[in-house]
């Protein structure tokens, strides 16, 4: 057992030395100064997943292929069986490839419906320590919606809070359930949110909560985003009760720049936001963890309706490996795609069925690549 | 005693006053309305008017029952938000008059202080809040056919107010849901769509996250379910339910939730409909109603809207109308909820939240005005 534990380390120890260059000491926050010559390849894990995945993996990679970025793809898979050491479908190699990598890219995977190994969303979330769940949602010009002018990110705190998972039947008929609210959890993700902020230029963070109910609970987390908004006066920080928080999202969403908020609130809200520009397909999401690690997802489902037909929409896939970029701080080559991208839409001439048009998946992404 | 006599001296007055020529048959009315001999007796209703916008708006219900000569009579009386518990005067008014009005409480922010909304709903178990979301025609909204009647469970689930801190920087708070309070809830649902000829009830939850508790909660509204075979049942996950809230809004129709999804869908809804300012609802139990604005997203109104005066009071004159036809004088409640909108519609006198300028006198002028 020893042995092969050393082996494993020694193995991926190998593995990372032979891929990227100095690599910065590891902090809790991603490391702003992180300098890349655009010779040396970074190499990130990608995760294409099921259904459609692959199909729009490959989007990103031709993209990414043509607009000359030096990503080094590493591709893992979905194993069919259980592995025992993370007692999922999830391989280890898999986890400690990003772990090692510290950057990676997941397409939509579909949870074996069964007992006896963990959601792999769980899986990843909890080996890899993913404390932030980060969703920018902004209206892309050209592709109308009932909202207009729709620019926010929810930032959402991933590991504890309501849906820590810990319930039980206290007696027949009445069940508790355990939220937890950490002051090193809440303190994490308050920084990484006014972190964000300040490197995105963004002027507002809202702490979403319902402290005049629950006052211990909210009240900590409260406490903690106080705390953290001292350290960045110039952005400037406010509590709203998530009832009017929602009340105001729904009707006038401008009124909203970068919103901090625990666990079960933050999934709401943020399904909430990409439902204000229609929906899961084009929104992108990126987790933080510790470590500096980031990994973007694409958070709709695998849509095993359209899998292998050439239609699926990549827009959510590409512009989560945009915020990727952004994370490694190549933000011209992520302003470039992004500009392709909202650009290709606006035009309107190649657009997926989900958004009214009839373009194939190929046809939109060459749109893309001559965009660039 | 000395209600007695405010009863005949109101009395006398209805008799003695020259009433109003008698209401125009209206198209829509064929088969009258029957009463009990002595139902016209004035019903003493309790009136709290409460913080903020709260005696502003009570005051135009006021105002408006006189001028209709409904056979309602209140006893007022002056809590705020921020007193330590519910006065036993005021609970004993409720027990004896059974019905309640009420204005905002505003709950101070991690205070240490208990909200007495909460307070009230728990002491006079009033298990089911009720919510009406409906366009209003000449209300400018994004979305149409709107509407939605949200069912909350009122009294347990995370607004238990159970917190402890179990070492310093870590708060448990529970979260408790029974079979009992589920079912009954589940019960008025259900019910409330028979009596009102609605078609679907949808549970709104998030079992798969937490299995236990919002699995107990699913369980009962299935069994419930199949004691009304003739209306649709449908279950749907929190964060998937505010999305297609913000998106197609016209498949929901009566929605019952647990306490806080509640307070958020119901807040949702309110806002895609045209505002808080504008649904009524309220809370009832076994034995007592208390009605109050719908959705109050958190708050009573802002000091400027107090200064001027220009607080909306179309909720709670609705919500007064639903206590009409609770305390079954279906006539007085009809002429209510016609003047206010037919004034809607007209659109000359539109408050602060509209994008008018009008006082809340105004609005009330208007309405008494345009009373049949």
């Amino acid at each position: 057992m020893a042995s092969r534990i050393i082996r494993r380390v020694a193995g991926s120890g190998a593995r990372c030395i032979l891929a990227s260059p100095a690599k910065s000491p590891s902090s809790s926050l991603p490391a702003p100064g992180r300098d890349f010559s655009s010779q040396t390849p970074i190499t990130a894990t990608l995760f294409p997943g099921d259904e459609i995945g692959p199909e729009i993996a490959e989007s990103v990679k031709q993209v990414f292929k043509a607009a000359e970025i030096p990503i080094k793809w590493e591709e893992h898979y979905i194993g069919t069986e259980i592995d025992p050491r993370t007692q999922s479908c999830l391989t280890w190699e898999s986890l400690e490839s990003v772990r090692c990598n510290r950057v990676g890219l997941k397409g939509p995977m579909a949870t074996p419906i069964g007992k006896g190994h963990r959601s792999l969303n769980l899986t990843m979330r909890k080996e890899l320590n993913l404390y932030a769940n980060v969703r920018p949602c902004y209206s892309l010009p050209g592709y109308k919606t009932r909202y207009d002018n729709v620019n926010l990110v929810t930032i959402r705190e991933n590991t504890e809070g309501e849906y820590s998972g810990l319930e039980h039947q206290v007696v027949r008929g009445v069940v508790e359930s355990l939220k937890i609210i950490t002051r090193s959890a809440s303190l994490r993700v308050a920084e990484y949110a006014f972190h964000y902020a300040k490197a995105n230029g963004r002027e507002r963070v809202s702490a979403i909560h319902k402290a005049n109910i629950m006052q211990k609970t909210d009240g900590l987390f409260l406490e903690c985003c106080r705390e953290v908004a001292e350290k960045y006066p110039e952005i400037k920080y406010e509590e709203v009760i998530i009832d009017n928080c929602c009340m105001m999202l729904v009707k006038n969403p401008t009124l909203f720049d970068v919103l901090v908020m625990p666990n079960l609130y933050g999934d709401i809200i943020s399904d909430l936001c990409a439902g204000l520009i229609r929906g899961l397909g084009l929104t992108p999401s990126c987790n933080i963890g510790e470590g500096g690690i980031a990994l973007a997802e694409a958070v709709h489902g695998s849509a095993p309706d359209i899998a292998g037909k050439n239609m699926a929409n990549p827009t959510a896939l590409l512009l989560s490996s945009v915020m990727m970029l952004r994370h490694l701080n190549l933000n011209e080559k992520a302003n470039q795609i992004q500009n392709a991208i909202i650009g290709t839409i606006a035009d309107g001439k190649y657009r997926t069925a989900d958004l009214g048009g009839s373009s194939s998946t190929t046809e939109f992404t060459n749109a893309i690549c001559d965009n660039l | 005693m000395a209600r007695r006599s405010v009863a005949r001296s109101l009395l006398n007055n209805l008799l003695s006053n020259k009433l109003e020529p008698c209401s125009r048959i209206t198209a829509s009315r064929s088969v009258t309305y029957m009463p009990r001999p002595g139902d016209g007796a004035p019903r003493a209703v309790t009136l709290i008017p409460g913080d903020g916008i709260g005696p502003l708006v009570t005051e135009a219900v006021e105002q408006v029952m006189t001028a209709m000569h409904a056979p309602v009579y209140f006893e007022k009386y002056d809590i705020r938000g921020d007193m330590k518990q519910v006065p036993q005067e005021v609970i004993d008014s409720i027990r004896r008059n059974k019905v309640c009005l009420k204005g905002g409480l505003k709950t101070p922010v991690g205070g240490g202080v208990s909200s007495l909304n909460v307070q009230l709903r728990k002491e006079l178990d009033l298990y089911a809040s009720l919510v009406h979301c409906s366009n209003l025609p000449g209300l400018p909204t994004r979305h149409e056919n709107v509407d939605i009647v949200v069912i909350r469970e009122n009294t347990e689930g995370e607004y238990s107010g159970l917190e402890h801190e179990v070492v310093p920087g870590v708060v448990e708070s529970l979260k408790v849901i029974t079979k009992f309070c589920s079912e009954r809830v589940a019960q008025y649902a259900f019910e409330y769509a028979y009596l009102n000829n609605r078609k679907k009830v949808t549970a709104v939850h998030k079992a798969n996250i937490m299995k236990l508790a919002d699995g107990l909660f699913l369980e009962s509204c299935r069994e419930v379910a199949t004691k009304y075979p003739g209306i649709k049942y449908n279950e749907i996950i929190v964060d998937n339910c505010c999305m297609q809230l913000v998106s197609k809004p016209d498949q929901f129709d009566v929605m019952v939730t647990p306490n806080l999804y509640g307070n958020l869908v119901a807040n949702t809804a309110a806002g895609i409909a045209g505002g808080t300012g504008f649904m009524p609802g309220g809370n009832v139990g076994a034995g007592h109603a208390i009605f109050e604005q719908g959705a109050s997203a958190g708050n009573v109104g802002n000091e400027k809207l107090l200064d001027q005066k220009k607080a909306n009071p179309v909720a709670l004159l609705f919500s007064s109308a639903m206590m009409l036809r609770h305390l079954q004088f279906p006539s007085f409640a009809d002429r209510l909820e016609t003047a206010v909108k037919r004034v809607i519609t007209e659109g000359k006198h539109r408050t602060k939240d509209l994008g008018g300028h009008n006082t809340t006198q105004e609005v009330v002028d208007a309405v008494i005005a345009v009373l049949d």
